[in-house]
């Protein structure tokens, strides 16, 4: 990445494939031509245009790290949502939409990092989190992350294929709020401090923490790693907040 | 209504329409009580007609952006301190 690049330019994005990653999520695989590359936790933007003119946009987090003209989102549907449910439901392989970005240079996970990482997400805040665990396979990382998931149900998890397979130095704990698996020795509520300090690194470690989730979970789980001891200069935050996607 | 703010990651497609580097990472000092955070750390309200941006100690306003079709505005009246990082 140059020193200074360019202002931001909307691009043309072809959807090439889909698959349903929940119920009311789907992954979204683009190809956006002269793509300039991203860091694990960067978004975009994208941007629909109406028949009349009407544009709506809203931004989501990448899935994936960088691979050329490849484009990874995963959209979860808002019901009364402007955008998410063309994403989710409608737009079909061929279909154009505009992006723009990568914006956000904050909430990013760089692969040359040597702490170690917690994660902690809520629903699906897993997304940029998940494109900082795919990163650091890629680059080949031996940093140990630990990623703790907050989900209603068992349905509700993304990736779970790939993220149950054992990963050489990836820790992956699921907190369920509504319904477990059978069996699950802790039953279905609210991620609480115990949860945060069983899976997550001593402070001593001085992990890089990173909770993405609804603003509400964010603000619990920053309070809970601070009150663990956890330096606030070493946690990073994204609440994505009860936006109309 | 608590809770109904984002945070300052969602500044970033809006301010690199104006600005030629990243500022999410950008540290802030806030006019009304000169806490320091980074941009992504502010509490982004974007039910209005705008996007508002307040300090998340003392509420304050920070930073104001409104777009209209012929022009942006960019109202930091209540940043006394906006320093960027450069990329290595």
């Amino acid at each position: 990445m140059t020193a200074v690049r360019s202002r931001l330019l909307w691009r043309v994005a072809t959807l090439v494939d889909a698959t349903a990653e929940t119920a009311s999520a789907r992954t979204l695989a683009f190809d956006v031509p002269d793509w300039p590359g991203h860091l694990a936790g960067q978004h975009v933007d994208v941007r629909l245009t109406a028949d009349d003119g009407y544009q709506a946009q809203r931004s989501y987090s990448l899935a994936a790290p960088a691979d050329g003209d490849r484009v990874l989102l995963t959209v979860q549907r808002v019901s009364d949502g402007e955008v998410s449910p063309y994403l989710t439901d409608t737009i079909r392989p061929g279909d154009p939409v505009e992006v723009r970005g990568p914006v956000g240079g904050w909430f990013v996970w760089r692969p040359d990092g040597t702490a170690p990482v917690l994660l902690v997400a809520g629903g699906s805040g897993v997304v940029p989190l998940a494109a900082m665990v795919r990163a650091r396979r890629a680059a080949g990382s031996r940093v140990p992350f630990r990623l703790v998931h907050s989900v209603r149900t068992p349905a509700d998890r993304y990736y779970a294929a790939e993220l149950a397979a054992p990963l050489d130095g990836v820790d992956v704990a699921y907190v369920y709020t509504r319904e477990t698996p059978d069996g699950w020795p802790r039953p279905p509520g609210r991620i609480g401090v115990a949860d945060v300090n069983t899976h997550g690194w001593p402070p001593d470690l001085a992990p890089e923490c990173f909770v993405c989730g609804p603003t509400g979970f964010v603000e619990a789980v920053a309070n809970m790693l601070v009150a663990l001891g956890h330096d606030p200069r070493h946690i990073r935050t994204e609440r994505f907040g009860p936006t109309g996607g | 209504m608590t809770h109904s703010y984002v945070d300052g990651n969602a500044l970033a497609g809006p301010l690199r329409e104006l600005f030629a580097v990243e500022v999410t990472g950008a540290v802030l000092r806030c006019a009304g009580c000169h806490r320091t955070g980074p941009l992504a750390g502010l509490h982004v309200y974007a039910r209005a007609p705008g996007l508002v941006a307040r300090c998340p100690g003392c509420q304050a306003v920070m930073l104001r952006l409104v777009r209209t079709p012929t022009r942006v505005h960019l109202d930091l009246s209540g940043t006394l301190g906006f320093a960027v990082p450069l990329p290595a």
